[in-house]
């Protein structure tokens, strides 16, 4: 294939090729799968915790 | 000067990402919410610019001239396994519960899983001592390209390098660092197809070039005498020295090491939900063959230009620097504007990688260690330690990044390569048994956990000082006990050559197996934390309520 003939070697070619376009159809098919928010920040308790989050990540 | 034009030039976008996403953080509630209005693009783009660093680049694919094509093996496994399984074994799993534990770090991920301050302690120490080697092999990788493309001394462009990311890092680079990742990685992306392009067309076509790689094959043979070299577009012999450092340091070592990253985990944790995650499969996959497939492919092809031009092997004309192969390729063979886009290219893959480093090291000494497992929770003076952390960090990588090359420059080690693969080893030995554990079932207790980090780091550390030629020989410590390079040296089992097998052969599976040997020896979790550690985890769709603060 491709001008390589050790089967060891083109295989790793096309299996990386596959693999790739496995993760674009992956992508692809669950392209809207999930929520897009699946945790409500609106509650007290979570603004709370997002707030000392990102007092963290400021420090750190 | 257009060169340094444009260098100067990037920079400056760079740094006005950096702070349009760092503003961006403050204004929003919070961090978390700004990454829910984060395009997956973005997301996979960090995780990938994160990912691949100038180590894959440089050091693997100047491994690749050595070894040969062979290496897509590898290209193969840090998509299937680095991407597909992790996003989708690991990644959700991991953002739901490190949003149920309130975790902002891997080793305080595993600490709170585990309900171990000790795990989270031991982990922050073990990525502190060994993220410097991984983050230095990445400086030498850019340090090397811009001594070449400069005409610059090696020490020189290491010293000025260093000095341009420590400001990055400590000027803020961390922040808004989503933003800057993506930018880099869309310049990584179109760098590589067109070295691509340019190396296939320059050497008469896709079939042409792979032909004459396979013509070569008495030359790659000739200049690897006893190694199980059998060309470059063929795999080396089985069971010979250069099978081994393939199979078991550079595919295995990496392919499989990827998935235990502290650093990578992390990037887990700050998007907002699954869709997000499956979106950037899609581009994670995409990003992973073009930046490393390309530069594998090439790197082997680089035989094929060298023998043309003096009738050499790339290895023989970067004078035994394996990692000297690439830059001597692109500043040679490409035209010169193509110098300045991989200079870009390289700096982005840097930068990005060693950000997400340093803030690893920093957050484990100082997060994980001191002001969790040291201090018991009670947080002053911690952001000090982080800093002074992060300091000590950039300074140790840099004085590796300095010896190593002074060590093994021009003798034929793929020094960056190896550094990479040890990295990797140690983090898949010690975390990947209960990280994977986990997250993926509820009856690996804490005992098992902790015994199976003990043991995979241990075995990892005995089997590179004391078995490992490679590592054993050059640290020393072996001679002076023992009066000999390696424990097993020459020894051979079958197909086994001992003194080559990698540490991740022997201390994964023994990890493993003490991991789950010790948790079913004790007594599950009670099943209120796993209930905690669990909420929503796995499921399609959750019922979106977080448990209550933790107690401290």
């Amino acid at each position: 294939m491709l001008g390589l003939e050790a089967p060891s070697i083109w295989l790793a070619y096309l299996l990386s090729i596959l693999a790739a376009l496995l993760c674009v159809g992956y992508g692809i098919a669950a392209w809207n799968r999930g929520a897009k928010t699946e945790t409500p920040d609106e509650e007290p308790e979570v603004r709370e915790w997002v707030k000392e989050e990102k007092e963290i990540e400021e420090e750190l | 000067m257009w060169t340094y034009t444009v260098v100067v030039l990037y920079l400056f976008i760079t740094a006005w990402l950096g702070w349009r996403g760092y503003r961006g953080t403050r204004t929003a509630l919070d961090y978390l919410v700004a990454g829910r209005g984060v395009h997956p693009y973005i997301m996979a783009m960090s995780y990938g610019a994160t990912f691949i660093s100038t180590s894959a680049i440089i050091g693997f694919g100047g491994a690749a001239a050595v070894f040969g094509m062979g290496l897509l093996w590898l290209v193969f496994a840090n998509i299937f396994v680095g991407i597909f399984l992790a996003f989708i074994l690991f990644g959700d799993r991991t953002r739901r519960m490190g949003y149920n534990l309130e975790a902002h770090t891997f080793p305080e991920l595993m600490g709170n899983r585990f309900d171990s301050r000790f795990i989270q302690g031991f982990s922050g120490v073990v990525i502190f001592l060994f993220m410097p080697l991984y983050t230095s092999v990445v400086i030498i990788g850019a340090a090397k390209f811009i001594a070449t493309s400069f005409g610059l001394d090696y020490q020189v462009a290491l010293f000025g390098f260093s000095t341009l990311i420590a400001v990055y890092v400590i000027m803020g680079g961390l922040k808004g660092v989503m933003y800057t990742d993506a930018f880099q990685g869309s310049i990584m992306l179109v760098g590589m197809l067109f070295l691509l392009f340019f190396t296939y067309r320059m050497l008469g076509g896709v079939t042409a070039s792979h032909r004459a790689l396979a013509d070569l094959a008495p030359l790659a043979r000739e200049v690897f005498p006893g190694t199980g070299q059998q060309g470059w577009a063929s795999f080396p012999l089985f069971g010979s020295r250069f099978w081994w450092v393939m199979v078991s340091t550079l595919i295995m070592g990496v392919g499989i090491g990827v998935l235990a990253q502290p650093q990578l985990a992390v990037r887990f944790m700050t998007v907002r939900s699954r869709r997000e995650l499956n979106r950037a499969i899609l581009i994670g996959g995409i990003f992973i063959l073009v930046v490393v497939g390309v530069v594998y492919v090439v790197g082997a092809l680089t035989n094929v230009y060298f023998f043309r031009q003096a009738g050499r092997a790339s290895i023989q004309a970067a004078a035994g620097d394996v990692d000297e192969i690439i830059p001597l390729f692109i500043s040679q063979a490409l035209p010169g504007w193509f110098g300045v886009l991989f200079l870009l290219t390289l700096i982005s893959a840097a930068m990005s990688t060693i950000s997400s480093q340093f803030h690893a090291v920093g957050t484990s000494i100082g997060r994980d260690f001191f002001e969790k497992s040291l201090r018991r929770g009670r947080g002053a003076g911690s952001i000090a330690v982080t800093r002074l952390g992060i300091l000590a960090g950039i300074v140790f990588s840099v004085f590796l990044g300095y010896w190593l090359e002074r060590r093994f420059g021009g003798t034929g080690t793929a020094i960056i390569a190896r550094g990479t693969a040890i990295f990797f080893g140690i983090c898949a030995a010690a975390f990947l048994p209960m990280y994977a554990g986990g997250l993926l079932t509820r009856r690996i207790t804490r005992s098992g956990a902790i015994a199976g980090m003990l043991s995979g780091l241990g075995s990892a550390l005995f089997w590179l000082l004391f078995m490992h030629l490679k590592e054993s020989s050059a640290l020393l410590l072996c001679r002076e006990l023992f009066g000999r390079d390696s424990l097993v040296e020459g020894v051979r089992t079958g197909f086994i050559v001992w003194d080559q097998v990698d540490p991740i052969c022997v201390a994964l599976p023994l990890s493993l197996l003490v991991t789950v040997g010790v948790s079913l020896a004790t007594s599950p979790p009670p099943a209120a934390h796993l209930a905690r550690c669990f909420a929503g985890v796995g499921r399609k769709r959750s019922p979106g309520r977080r448990p209550g603060p933790e107690p401290s």
